[in-house]
Parts: C-alpha cells; structure tokens; sequence
C-alpha cells in the first residue's frame, strides 16, 4: 500500500467515527437534496438537458485546439495578456512575476480550485505576500489553516460556534454564534482589504470561445468585487473549461446552479472579456489570463475516460456519494475530492499511489446518475483499477485468482469442495481476523455464511 | 516553440484517437448543429404571454427575497424610490447617467456619486445605495442582466449595500436563450468588458448552510419595472 493509501485508511476510520461531523454534513447534505430535487423538476426535461450539456462539452473537447485560439485570440485583441502554463510550477511563476512587476502589497481571491490545485498561495506567500481568501467559506479554511472540504462548499464540516471562536481568536470579532453576525464580522474585515487592494485572482467556471470570455459563478459578490477594484486583475483556469458559443451559458447557467446547490441560477454570474475598455468607468488597468494544462492533456489522451474533462465543478457527485458522506473530504487528502477526484487524481498525481481512491467505492452508480454532464464517474473508477492492476499486477490477487479458475474447471475438484467444504469452514474460524486468515480482507468486515451441507442442487434434483 | 505552441501541439496528439459521442458508439465529429441549441424546451417553462412573464418574475423574486415593483409612469417609479429613501434613511446615492436614472435619480435630492467618469471609490462604498439601469429582466430565474457598459461600470451593481434597478417593462424577456440572443443583437461583436447575471442579493450559505444576504454585495435588491 502507498503512504497516501495508508493515510486514507486511517483517516476514514477515524472520520466514519466521528458521529458529530457526519450528522454535520449529513444535515446539510439533506438540504441539498430537497433543494436540488425541487429545481430538477422545474426543468420540463432534466434528461435531455444532461445529454445536451455532455454533447457540448464533447464538441468542445474535440475542437479544443480551435477554440482555445479563438478564445485566447479574441481576449488579446481586447487588452488581454493571455499566458500557457504546462505545469503547476509555470503557472505559478507566471502569476508570481505579474504580482512582482506590478509592485502589488495586497492581494485577494476569490474562490478557485485550480489555485488549490497548484498551490498558488503558498508559491505567492514563499516570496513574501499575503493572499486574502475573500469567498466566506474559502476565508473560514484559511484562517484554520485547513484545505477545503468540499469544492463547492469549503467549510461545510464546521459549526457555527467553531466559527465563533475562531473569528474571535483571528480577529478579535465575534458578537454571537449567529449564522448573520459572524458573516457580517467577515464582510467588515474584508472590505477592508477590497479598499486597498492592487492584484485580485479569480478562477474561471467557464471560457467561451466565440467571444472571448470568461464566466464566473458565485453566490457572494466577492469574486464581483475582485474583478471591479484592483488595478490588475488574473484569472487562472484550466483548458478544458472551453464552452463553443456564449449561448451554451444559457444551459450550462442553470443547470451548474442546480446540481451544484439546488438554486434556479447561482447569485452572480458574470462574463469579462477584458480590462477596462475605452470609454469605460472602472475596472483593471491589466487584465491577465492563465490557461493551464498540469496534465490535462495526459487526460485528454485517455479517450476511454475523456469525458472526465467535462466536468464543470458543480460537486453533485461528493453530494451524492455514500463513501464522501461517511469519510468527508479531508480524508481523500486531493484537490477533488468524492467520485471526481477519485476519477481524475490517479492521472494528475501517478495511478499506483492514488488507486486506492478507486476502490473506496461502492459502485452504487449515485454519482453517475447525477452529474449534469453525464460523466461515467462508476466505470470510470472501474477502468482505474483495472489500469492500475495491468501496469502492476498484485501477485497474491493473481494467485487467488488462478486458485478459483482451476477449481471451477474441474467439476470434480468443485464438487468435492463443495461436499467437505462445510467440514473445514469450524477451522477458519480459529484464524479468523487474525494475521494467518488468508482470507482476512474479506471477512473482517463481512460474514462467511455456512457452507450448507446440501446444495441447493442436490435438493432439486432429489425433490422431483 | 512558444508554450501555448506546445500546449496546442499535446492537445492535437492526444485527439488523433476519438472517443465516441456521449451515449453512444459513434464517433461522427461534428454534429450538425449546436447541441445546446434546444435549451428553451428543457429549461424551466416561462410562459408565452408577458403577463405570463411578470407573474413568474414575480414569483421567482419572492423566492429570492427580491423587491419587484410594477410601476405604471416615472412619476411612479419617483414616488417608489423616493419611499426607500424615506424608509431606509438614505444620506447618500450613487448611479450613472442614463434615460431612467436622469430622469429619476434628481428626484431623491440626496448628495449624488456618478460613476460615468472618475469616480473615489470610498465615496461610492460609503454610498446608502448603488442605482442603475440593466439590459434585461429574466422572468425564467428572476435575474437582472446588466453590463459594465449599461449599468454604470463594474462597482455601482456590487459596492453599496443596497442596488436599486430602475427597468423598462420591454426589457423583461422570458427566459435566458432569449437574454443570449439579446446581447448578440445589442452590441454583436462589441460586447461590454463586463456582463453580469444577477439573481438575488449577494447569498452566502457558509456557515451550517443557512441562508445570510449581504455576504459580500448588496444585503438588499429592488426592481422597479415602469
């Protein structure tokens, strides 16, 4: 097993264990549910839509090379700075250098998971500068020093009088537990910042390439804000965000907003297509976007499971997901966590260390079944481990294997097991759970039943 | 080579091999017209008539938590913000020049910051409410959609803690197809640096998922239809 893999164990027995933070993210996941089911119904044809949002994102992918021109193409024409960054190092340079040369001292973000995935504010804090996460959520994380739980929902896993506290310990402000309160203790201390800001960093949720464009989803208005008052404004997203027509947004739009959290559309929604243009009030002097790759393309070469680069970050399938609800998602110690993750870290992060993410499933298909852009996220955890076992196959499995394979080709060798096997089933338990079991895997968590002395058979045959 | 020539170049190398259409075994590449092209039969139904469309703006903006105002004359829609103002002890307004505000902002009498040209940003985040004009209203969701060009820049809609819309009853379309086509046929090519998809006052569901407003942006949204 890898280090990560004993890891992830550790960590879900102690999480699946932790009754009070799974009544926590049980509760708020019901939620959820509720709200998602309510807005699907509004929908006259939820089914159709998904398929439609998958044949767009297919399209996309195939014509990735033109419309990843058309897209960096139009914003250059506009004032953009378009930049290519093929690893997570690059993009950090290239974002650490545009900080540099424009002399910033404050800098905020709002939320975005391709940051996280690079590492952006520990490259940025390393030379010296402190990164203000501005999305509530994101802000709570920070301030504990914690990643986020959940991709879309960072601080699902605390209370609000963890909150409190740590509010009243990091900035000496906390009037009450109150949900209202603590928020408006976060907009006060991070208008602050706002006022006096030079570099905002934002993601992107979509890159539309006829006009040029990129669209930002959220609920707070802080991702409104950075866009509206730094002087230089850049925005980090990955290549396969690319939507063809601006028109697709008309679908993409809603459908996001209910997978991702039960809403008819999500609070903000916005495209920008450059820095401040001529004749406009406010706005970035500068305006930079980073696409990125970070093995993306080692995906993209994958056509079994490309249409994992569909995905458009809604977090449906955590939501969904029996293994996310029981172990949360500090366990799966990734970027992604729930079934996505599980799906696309083994290619971003090597296959033999994260495939144990592959068989942290119970392959109930939940998370299938309501990704908006129908990504086949079950088999995709299926071919993982099917992968993972050809480039290295586990000596002991294949002995078990070739062990069952010759017993049910010989129908004598079968049906003697079958009549003594009842005999030695009293000897397994002897072993049983303990390190000589050879079957300990299996049976320290499921049953063996008797091996009856009639097979069902033997009594068809005598009862006719 | 240049790394967006090798970024493209990874990109082309790894789609010599298609993968099949979602759903299906074919690799027809590419289809025949867009496929999101139909959307306005599987999104939630809007109605066919414009009072179909004012009762579901109507509703979605109750949902939202949303003030909508139908108003039948400006003078009207003076008196509604005028209300406000006498309701919420505003001491200072800000909003841009434009046909509506022109005609209806004078009315306040308050201290006015304009954000058409150089504008101090403190002065705008000190400011009671932000008023603006917007490209449409979408009864389909309950959003405004406004634009940097037609509402007064990027700030106005988002710093102060209460934005107020003054609207035309013909920019309220049914759904957001028609909100896309709109924009084509509005600027075409010259689109705005910024269009903005709002639904609601600013949300935040951080903590324990309950519902807060005025996590970031505006805690209150008013839209006043004439």
């Amino acid at each position: 097993m890898s280090s990560y893999a004993t890891k992830f164990s550790r960590d879900a027995r102690r999480a699946t264990r932790d009754r009070r933070l799974r009544e926590t993210i049980s509760t708020a996941l019901h939620n959820y549910e509720i709200a998602r089911d309510e807005r699907q119904t509004a929908f006259q044809d939820w089914q159709t839509a998904r398929q439609a949002a998958a044949e767009t994102k297919w399209e996309a992918l195939n014509l990735l090379p033109q419309h990843l021109a058309s897209f960096a193409d139009k914003l250059a024409v506009r004032g953009t700075k378009v930049h290519w960054a093929s690893t997570a190092k690059q993009a950090c340079e290239i974002i650490v250098g545009i900080v540099q040369i424009r002399g910033a001292r404050s800098i905020v973000k709002s939320k975005t998971m391709t940051a996280e995935e690079i590492h952006l504010n520990e490259a940025l804090e390393k030379v010296g500068y402190e990164v203000v996460e501005t999305d509530l959520g994101e802000f709570i994380v920070q301030l504990r020093h914690e990643a986020p739980f959940h991709i879309v929902f960072p601080s699902m896993h605390l209370k609000r009088g963890e909150i409190k506290e740590l509010f009243q310990s990091a900035l000496g402000d906390a009037p009450s537990d109150n949900p209202e309160e603590l928020t408006m203790v976060a907009r006060r201390a991070l208008r602050k910042k706002y006022l006096a800001v030079d570099v905002g960093i934002t993601g992107a949720n979509f890159a539309i390439a006829e006009t040029g464009m990129v669209s930002i989803t959220e609920n707070e208005g802080n991702a409104r804000l950075t866009a509206a008052l730094p002087k230089t404004m850049i925005t980090l997203l990955g290549i396969e965000k690319i939507l063809p027509r601006m028109s697709d947004l008309a679908l993409f739009l809603p459908m996001l907003a209910t997978s991702g959290a039960g809403q008819p559309m999500t609070g903000y929604n916005t495209l920008y297509g450059g820095p401040r243009q001529f004749g406009e009030c406010d706005g970035p002097e500068e305006f930079h976007v980073v696409l990125l790759d970070n093995r993306r393309t080692e995906l993209l070469a994958d056509p079994q499971q490309r249409d994992a680069l569909h995905c458009i970050r809604c977090g449906a399938c955590l939501n969904v997901c029996p293994i996310f609800r029981n172990v949360g998602g500090h366990t799966y110690n990734t970027t992604y966590s729930g079934p996505i993750g599980s799906v696309i870290t083994p290619h971003f992060r090597g296959l033999q260390e994260w495939k144990h993410l592959s068989a942290a499933s119970t392959l109930c298909g939940a998370c299938s079944e309501v990704c908006p852009v129908k990504i086949d996220l079950h088999h995709h955890l299926l071919h993982n481990r099917r992968n993972a076992a050809k480039k290295k196959p586990s000596g002991r499995e294949q002995f078990f294997y070739d062990l069952w394979t010759s017993l049910v080709n010989h129908p004598f060798v079968w049906w003697l097991g079958k009549k003594t096997g009842w005999l030695f089933q009293p000897l397994h338990k002897i072993v049983r759970g303990s390190p000589l079991d050879p079957v300990r895997a299996w049976t320290k968590t499921r049953d063996l039943p008797p091996i009856p002395r009639q097979s069902f058979k033997d009594w068809w045959r005598k009862r006719r | 080579m240049s790394e967006r020539d090798n970024i493209l170049g990874r990109v082309r190398e790894a789609l010599k091999t298609k993968a099949p259409r979602p759903g299906t075994h074919d690799e027809d590449n590419p289809l025949p017209e867009p496929p999101a092209s139909g959307a306005r039969q599987w999104l939630p139904h809007a109605g066919n008539q414009f009072k179909d469309w004012v009762e579901l703006f109507r509703k979605n903006a109750a949902d939202l938590k949303v003030d909508f105002v139908m108003v039948t004359s400006s003078d009207e829609m003076r008196q509604a913000l005028i209300g406000l103002r006498d309701t919420e002890g505003w001491k200072s307004a800000a909003c841009h020049s434009g046909l509506l505000p022109d005609a209806i902002c004078p009315a306040l009498g308050l201290l006015m910051v304009h954000t058409d040209k150089h504008y101090d940003v403190n002065a705008l985040e000190a400011c009671d409410v932000g008023i603006t004009e917007c490209d449409a209203l979408i009864a389909q969701t309950g959003t405004v959609m406004l634009s940097s060009r037609r509402a007064g820049g990027r700030a106005l809609s988002v710093l102060p803690p209460h934005h107020v819309v003054l609207a035309r009853r013909d920019q309220l379309v049914p759904d957001l197809p028609t909100a896309f086509d709109l924009l084509k046929t509005e600027y075409g090519e010259n689109l705005p640096s910024m269009i903005s998809f709002i639904t609601g006052p600013s949300r935040t569901g951080d903590i324990e998922r309950i519902l807060v407003l005025g996590a970031h942006g505006p805690k209150k949204l008013t839209v006043l239809c004439v």
